[in-house]
């Protein structure tokens, strides 16, 4: 699904003040994996979800997201492929305000060229996936940190992607809150098996996961198992 | 499809920012509502200045008595005077009966009519016990009377013996009537009236009774309004104690197969050259109501264009404030900007969606500007006494050019949230 070869990312390049973030990262996400990147403030966690997230170009390397290779995509493809195959989740929600939570499920479906009554409809059955039917008509802001995280997924899901890249989905919130929109991504991966990077500073949280890409200073410092074993195994306990 | 929501979302915006939007919109409705108002008053000036020649009579020639031009003679510095100021105009230099005869007799085929009148007074009052009524006195030849369309509503026109004694007789407005007599028509027939006029009275009988037509050139309606007394005029001629003077102009109405422009010269040289050839100060000259008209309209459309270009000038001022307040949007929006590119938004509908919303701020700035300038225009017709004449050209005009305004203002705000790099405007706080 994801498959990145020496990653290199700089900045500044061509002033005296160039440097090099990421040092030539090797990693593969298979498809229907729940995988997290963990790293301090500073690691390059944020430059990395950029890039996975096509929304920025390495600077060396080969990046190939579900058969596509990002060097060689155009800026529109990069937005279709955005569009298409990748759902966001922000630390900060990022709805646009002033429209409903409805509208905003439907505006990656608008992107895509998906007809009105089609969108709608897949946007209301997204939106009573995540428990949020009776609340799809409100703006934003008279939504709860939570309810606005909510909206956002069902926004993620909205062309259906092949990956779901979640940036610190639960740090804006409280922890009971945090906990509703992790289930939220373990039911989807369990029951629809959607792949999953989640990006995190949190060790804990990252635990959760299947595995855990450990980044420091813009190198892979470590990879290993997470504890999940699965929603259902999770309840017997 | 993305149009619609495009627009959805301007208005939308619009709305969460009422006072914003009306002060951004203030330019463009200034700048429109003023070009439509003096496209407004424009036409109906035209429109009334027209129909007021046309009611003097399109097909007529005015021939008057002019100082001859001195286009030729200039001093010896080189300043030249121009129609220099020679003599007064004297008894011999007018235009006698003598020569209309032979004006009429000449050219009998294509005069049809000589229009002649002379004013006695051009305002006075007849007062009766506690009523009154502005009047003026003209007299008007045989001519006059039978080509004009006078309804009378009580009484009789002038006869024959009228015009040829210079008898004491007058026709009265019906308004006259209302005022003097209550609006009994019969009882004012046989009436004499005493007219004071410039420190004079006048005294006549009445003969007939017409139906008053308010003039265009009036300034609103007056239930008082000066209305003509009229009469034959010879006996006109006789109050002014001009009785052997010729005319300093009339007007010559001709016949419908004649060709005004060239008719007006052979009119001009019959006068020069039998008449005046000799004169060392006054000529003839010939006006046609028709080019009068041409130059009229093509004047009063020059001074609209002048105006409109000026008013324009607040468009372009108002555009200028849309694009700025435009920038301050997409720099309040930077994020939302980041989040429409992750969520697969390319530059063109980035683009597309804020010229939308200028051309909607625009296009509804237009709007409001085409009725508030309907609105004034039509009010300052009103007060002028016209008719409002309001050209659907004009607001289509008007309407297209604001959106041109908001595409042309729109574009570069636009251009610029359109190329904003995704990440960056991510991370804008």
């Amino acid at each position: 699904m994801l498959d990145l070869r020496n990653i290199h990312k700089s900045f500044f390049i061509g002033t005296p003040n160039e440097f090099e973030v990421l040092h030539g990262l090797n990693f593969t996400v298979k498809e229907g994996e729940f995988v997290s990147i963990v790293g301090q403030s500073g690691s390059g966690k944020s430059t990395l979800m950029n890039i996975i997230g096509a929304l920025d170009r390495p600077t060396m390397g080969e990046y190939n997201l579900d058969g596509v290779d990002i060097e060689k995509a155009k800026d529109h493809e990069l937005s279709a492929l955005r569009n298409k195959k990748i759902g966001f989740v922000f630390q900060t929600y990022n709805l646009i305000a002033r429209t409903t939570a409805l509208k905003n499920v439907e505006l990656p479906m608008m992107y895509a060229g998906v007809s009105r009554s089609e969108r709608t409809q897949r946007a209301k059955m997204l939106l009573e996936q995540v428990g949020m039917t009776d609340r799809m008509h409100h703006k934003p802001d008279e939504l709860s940190g939570g309810q606005k995280q909510r909206v956002a997924i069902a926004r993620a899901m909205a062309n259906n992607p092949s990956i779901i890249l979640a940036d610190e989905p639960t740090g804006a919130l409280d922890s009971a809150t945090g906990r509703l929109i992790m289930d939220i991504f373990h039911k989807l991966h369990e029951e629809q098996g959607k792949t999953i990077v989640l990006i995190t500073h949190s060790p804990e949280l990252s635990m959760e996961t299947e595995r855990i890409i450990t980044l420091k200073d813009g190198d892979i410092i470590g990879e290993s198992k997470g504890n999940w074993q699965g929603l259902n195994a999770k309840e017997v306990q | 499809m993305l149009f619609t929501e495009n627009v959805l979302v301007a208005l939308a915006g619009l709305k969460a920012n009422i006072m914003r939007s009306l002060l951004t919109m203030l330019g463009i409705i200034i700048g429109i509502a003023s070009v439509i108002a003096i496209m407004t008053v424009g036409n109906s000036i035209t429109l009334m200045v027209n129909t007021e020649m046309q009611n003097l009579g399109a097909n007529n020639l005015q021939v008057g008595v002019t100082q001859k031009s001195h286009d030729e003679e200039t001093t010896q510095s080189g300043m030249s005077f121009g129609r220099g100021y020679v003599r007064d105009m004297t008894d011999d230099d007018l235009i006698t009966n003598d020569m209309l005869d032979a004006l009429k007799e000449k050219y009998k085929d294509d005069v049809q009519y000589i229009m002649i009148t002379e004013q006695v007074a051009q305002s006075g009052k007849v007062i009766d016990g506690k009523k009154n009524a502005n009047v003026s006195i003209t007299g008007y030849n045989k001519d006059y009377m039978d080509f004009n369309d006078i309804d009378l509503v009580e009484g009789r026109f002038f006869l024959n013996r009228d015009y040829e004694n210079a008898n004491k007789v007058c026709m009265v407005s019906d308004k006259f009537v209302e005022r003097i007599y209550d609006g009994n028509n019969k009882k004012a027939i046989g009436q004499q009236i005493e007219v004071q006029a410039g420190g004079k009275y006048y005294y006549y009988y009445i003969v007939g009774v017409y139906e008053y037509v308010p003039s265009q050139f009036s300034f609103g309606v007056s239930d008082n309004p000066i209305t003509d007394v009229m009469l034959p005029l010879s006996t006109a001629k006789e109050a002014n104690h001009t009785q052997n003077k010729g005319y300093e102009y009339f007007a010559v109405v001709t016949s419908i197969n004649t060709d005004n422009d060239s008719f007006a010269t052979t009119l001009r040289d019959f006068f020069n050259v039998s008449y005046y050839a000799r004169n060392d100060a006054y000529e003839v000259a010939v006006i046609s109501m028709a080019s009068m008209m041409d130059s009229m309209n093509s004047m009063i459309g020059t001074i609209k264009l002048a105006l409109s270009v000026i008013a324009g000038i607040s468009l372009v001022v108002g555009g200028i404030g849309v694009m700025n307040i435009m920038l301050v949007s997409i720099t309040e929006r930077t994020k939302e900007i980041g989040t429409r590119k992750a969520l697969g938004a390319t530059n063109n509908s980035i683009r597309l969606q804020f010229i939308t919303e200028s051309v909607v701020i625009c296009t509804i700035g237009g709007i409001i500007g085409i009725l508030l300038g309907i609105s004034l225009g039509g009010f300052a017709v009103k007060l002028m006494g016209y008719s409002a004449v309001v050209s659907i050209e004009s607001i289509v005009i008007a309407v297209g050019f604001s959106m041109a305004i908001g595409i042309f203002f729109g574009y570069y705000p636009a251009n610029k949230a359109a190329k904003l790099n995704p990440i960056d405007a991510l991370r804008y706080e």
